[in-house]
């Protein structure tokens, strides 16, 4: 019995401890961003170092969301500002993020700022760092590109061939792929494969270009290393030698680039029929309605947004400015080769650019789940093509119909809802 | 105290504490498996069960405890019986063998994965010795089999320690007299092993194979690893839905399917092992 | 003992059967301890060597993954969490636990089974669907981000392992050696602290290893229930799967090492005391 005792005892002691730290906390900044130990600590000591008092935490998916909606249901909290990627803020409940508007910082780009909307008509975060995908390959490889094939401007063809001259004098499969539990494969077909064969995500499918696309993704996966579906951060089968060429996100590539410059090249995703399809990755700063210390948030995403911390930013993260910044010239090596891709795609002739999907909510998920299911179907389980894309399609109209999104680019505007043709 | 309060009075922390942090956290998640929104349904765990990959994960799961969970028990046995006949540097090997308790499921993943990825130990060591003369995919696809092979070893090695340390607290307990009085009688050891020790240790057995079948259920970072997207379990479905497709009622549903085949192999476990009151003699 | 049986069969048996014995368990030794040589070869090696093939079988002893981990700020801190919470889960876990433990082993009571239930319940239901409203009461109780809440999360989760293997221990031991205390003079209690308790030490040891492994190295409770006191495994072990292999490892190895140290602290006391047992 004198244990209860003790322990009720204990706990109001360290509440009354709680409760007296919390006024002089720091400002904690929750992340799902900037994760790897080499980033969250290059974001403390450089990118935060000048804004006094703040306690940079990232953290994975899970424990990230169980907090924050924990603090929402609490009512109170200690999260002051959020750091996550626009999927993670669309799927919130816009009431429970504080309106940024007055703020008076925003991206240099009007397409990212309403998206941070979030479908209401104030700002629910504000853009904080851009990246994309792209494609990175051992110079090994490079004897084998196919003939009359420039590598700043692949086509899906060329890059199949180049696979298969690969594997075929190597002995191994040599692309590489994100397809890893923690891969990012499903960004791939929203905006690299689809926008490229079909110049759509959402009505064309189903289309009969989905299905040459789907077509050649399994050509190009005969080519593929096998393991890829442990693979998740490309940097590791790129330095490891596993996989000579391979498609992953800008920042999950830069240690390859880091550690050995010379050894690696960047370009750009490759062509389809329907252009050069790619899409960008945003990541915005948000404040909980719960943050304790309402005016050091707001201060916090004030800094963040400044010319130089955007800069250290991208030295720390590779996640690259969303404001007009100039560029140094002293940037590590893998934001120098990763920022020469992106603008060599962005700038192709033949660019198809697509926008993050919106107007999904919380059914982000099953949305990225339609495509990875696909792919599990037709690519790993050999199911075939129209069938399964006919079955998926249900899914998919379904989350469509459920959320009443309307399109967005490469796919033609829609009113309401997006349909699947 | 009397006899009669006497157990209850013993089991009141615990059932006070468990109470507060688990049955009333448990009450309020299993309540979202119930409901889509208003009212009661069985929605959820028809969604679950219909997703094409249940079957799948349901199956990769229980193949993976019936692959596991008896290896480990005879390892267990095995060692625990070795340590204790052992005169020279018993703690020493003991220790040893219980190096796998302290190691976190995640941080296993990765070691195992070090020596199975296509640059890692194993085929480091295959090519050194001549066998192959290009490093093997082990974890291809193409492959389930070794995928498989590869996840029960890496489960084997990290999780025998487990129940190795209860047989080990428990085997001690065994009177040294029965054996003795055994020998004399001229029974073979195996015999001993069989008639004295396996009975005599019933108890510590159930307790190990209990814990372990429910571990077992809930595999997750091991495979995860090692099987990445190709071998789904049911415990990596439930955090899909929780934290990827934001399903929490989906995600309980799931939760309490696990739950509901723990307890039904639990209750077999306590059924065949049934440990009598006190050690009968 | 083993000398006894051994006399009994031929002698080239009695060597071979010795043989196959050292060898199985230098086998079984070499088993558990070559994956962790490996971590160990990769913690040691720089970052070009963890991702070359083939991979070196000896450390080139490059310090570099480990001196990352010294320089990060918080490392010291966030160890002093870890011990105090896995301290704390270690302590109560028992002390609610073992008593438990012997009710079931002792006593046929009503609701017995439904107990039991409830024991079995809180280790087969995954604990990051219940951190939610665990971690709102806490937020509305003021247990947030406070060593002692986490051991309570913590504690729960070892609960099970205490009262299951105390039960089993307690189980071993005969009724009528505390009976024949009972008739020499003994209470229930001082029967109990002078025999029983001694002979269930190893239990008790073995309980105390599963608290103290299993806070240490949970991750998720920890991850949402501390900010400013995290743990080190919340700090280190939840980010490790997506940074560079090199620190990957190096984190791997710092984790394990308290955890091995401690295991080696106590591994003596999960033997009975072959004086008491053999009576």
């Amino acid at each position: 019995m004198t244990l209860r005792v003790k322990i009720a005892g204990a706990m109001s002691g360290l509440a009354v401890l709680v409760g007296a730290t919390v006024v002089q906390a720091d400002v904690l900044f929750w992340s799902t961003q900037a994760k790897p130990v080499e980033e969250a600590q290059a974001m403390r000591e450089k990118v935060l170092a000048g804004a006094e008092g703040v306690d940079y935490q990232p953290n994975d998916p899970g424990p990230w969301l169980t907090r924050l909606n924990a603090e929402l249901q609490a009512g109170s909290g200690a999260i002051g500002v959020l750091g996550a990627l626009h999927g993670d803020f669309s799927a919130m409940d816009p009431d429970n993020l504080v309106d940024l508007d007055e703020l008076g910082v925003n991206a240099a780009s009007n397409t990212f700022n309403s998206l941070a909307q979030l479908g209401t008509d104030k700002s629910q975060y504000i853009p904080w760092m851009q990246a994309s995908y792209i494609m990175a390959a051992n110079k090994e490889a490079l004897p084998y590109l196919p003939d009359g094939a420039d590598i700043d401007a692949l086509t899906y063809d060329q890059l199949i061939a180049w696979a298969a001259n690969v594997h075929e004098s190597t002995g191994s499969p040599k692309f590489g792929f994100p397809a890893g539990p923690k891969g990012l494969k499903h960004r791939f077909f929203q905006g690299y494969l689809y926008p490229s064969y079909t110049n759509g995500v959402v009505r064309t499918f189903a289309s009969p270009e989905a299905v040459t696309a789907w077509e050649k993704f399994a050509e190009l996966w005969e080519h593929t290393n096998p393991a890829s579906t442990n693979f998740s951060f490309l940097q590791e089968q790129l330095l490891s030698g596993d996989a000579w060429i391979v498609f992953d996100h800008t920042s999950r590539l830069a240690q390859a680039f880091n550690e050995r410059p010379d050894d690696f090249v960047a370009f750009p995703a490759p062509a389809g029929p329907a252009g050069r399809g790619f899409m960008p990755v945003i990541a915005g700063v948000a404040i909980p309605k719960t943050a304790p210390d309402m005016e050091a948030a707001k201060n916090l995403v004030q800094y963040m947004m400044t010319p130089e911390t955007q800069i250290a930013t991208l030295r720390a993260t590779n996640f690259f400015p969303v404001v007009d910044v100039e560029l140094p010239d002293d940037l590590p090596p893998s934001v120098q080769a990763a920022g020469a891709a992106v603008a060599k795609m962005s700038g192709a002739p033949d660019a198809n650019p697509g926008l993050l999907p919106a107007g999904l909510g919380d059914k982000g998920g099953d949305f990225n789940r339609v495509f990875v299911d696909t792919f599990e179907r037709i690519i790993l389980a050999r199911q075939p093509i129209e069938a399964v894309l006919e079955d998926q399609k249900k899914r998919l109209a379904a989350i469509m119909e459920e959320t009443g999104a309307p399109c967005w680019a490469p796919d033609a505007p829609s009113e309401g809802a997006c349909p699947v043709e | 105290m009397n006899a009669r309060i006497l157990p209850y009075v013993l089991i009141l922390p615990v059932t006070l504490f468990l109470c507060l942090f688990f049955l009333y956290p448990f009450v309020l998640v299993s309540k979202q498996a119930f409901s889509t929104g208003a009212g009661f349904t069985l929605d959820n765990f028809r969604e679950v069960v219909s997703y094409w990959k249940f079957p799948i994960s349901m199956q990769n799961t229980l193949l993976l405890a019936a692959a596991v969970v008896p290896v480990q028990l005879a390892l267990a046995l095995l060692m625990a019986t070795m340590v204790n006949r052992m005169q020279k540097g018993r703690d020493i090997v003991l220790y040893i063998w219980t190096i796998p308790l302290g190691i976190s499921d995640l941080a296993a993943g990765i070691i195992w994965l070090a020596i199975f990825e296509q640059s890692g130990f194993l085929n480091s060591m295959m090519s050194g010795l001549g066998i192959v003369d290009q490093p093997v995919n082990f974890l291809s696809y193409t492959h389930p089999g070794i995928v498989f092979l590869a996840i029960a070893l890496a489960e084997i090695w990290r999780a025998t320690a487990i129940m190795l340390v209860i047989l080990v607290a428990g085997i001690g307990l065994i009177p040294k007299e029965y054996c003795e009085a055994a020998e004399v009688f001229g029974a073979s050891p195996w015999k001993r092993f069989t008639r004295i020790t396996l009975p005599m240790l019933r108890p510590s057995l159930q307790t190990a194979l209990v814990l372990r079948v429910i571990l077992a259920f809930e595999i997750f970072a091991v495979v995860a690893a090692l099987g990445g997207t190709l071998f789904p379990v049911l415990m990596g479905e439930t955090y899909a839905y929780q934290f990827d497709l934001l399903n929490s009622g989906a995600a309980a549903a799931m939760a309490l399917i696990i739950l509901a085949i723990s307890i039904g192999f639990t209750l077999v476990i306590l059924r065949v092992l049934r440990v009598p009151k006190g050690a009968t003699i | 003992m083993s000398d006894a049986t051994a006399d009994a069969v031929a002698p080239d048996t009695r060597a071979t059967g010795r043989y196959l014995y050292i060898a199985s368990v230098v086998f079984l030794c070499a088993w558990v301890i070559v994956p962790i040589y490996f971590l160990l070869i990769n913690t040691l090696s720089s970052p070009e060597t963890v991702n070359s093939f083939p991979k070196p079988f000896w450390p080139e002893f490059d310090l570099g993954s480990l001196t990352f981990f010294a320089g990060f700020a918080g490392m010291l801190t966030a160890l002093k969490n870890s011990v105090i919470v896995a301290a704390m889960t270690m302590v109560m876990s028992i002390l609610i636990g073992a008593p438990a433990g012997y009710a079931l082993s002792r006593f046929e009571f009503p609701g017995k089974g439904l107990f039991r239930l409830l024991i079995l319940l809180t280790r087969a239901f995954p604990l990051p669907l219940l951190a939610l409203p665990l971690a709102v009461m806490f937020i509305q109780t003021g247990l947030d981000d406070t060593a002692f809440g986490l051991a309570l999360v913590h504690t729960t989760l070892a609960i099970p392992f205490a009262v299951l293997i105390t039960f089993s221990l307690f189980s071993g031991i005969p009724m009528e050696l505390e009976e024949a205390a009972w008739t020499l003079g003994c209470t229930r209690l001082t029967a109990f602290t002078k025999v029983v308790l001694p002979l269930i030490l190893p239990g008790i040891t073995a309980s105390a290893i599963f608290a103290f492994v299993i806070s240490w190295n949970e991750v998720f409770a920890a991850a949402v229930l501390t900010i400013e006191n995290r743990t080190l495994t919340a700090f280190l072990l939840q980010n490790l799967d997506t940074s560079p292999l090199h620190l990957k490892f190096a984190g791997g190895f710092i984790l394990v090492v308290p955890a091995l140290i401690f295991i080696f602290a106590v591994r003596k006391y999960l033997f009975a005391m072959w004086g008491i047992a053999n009576r």
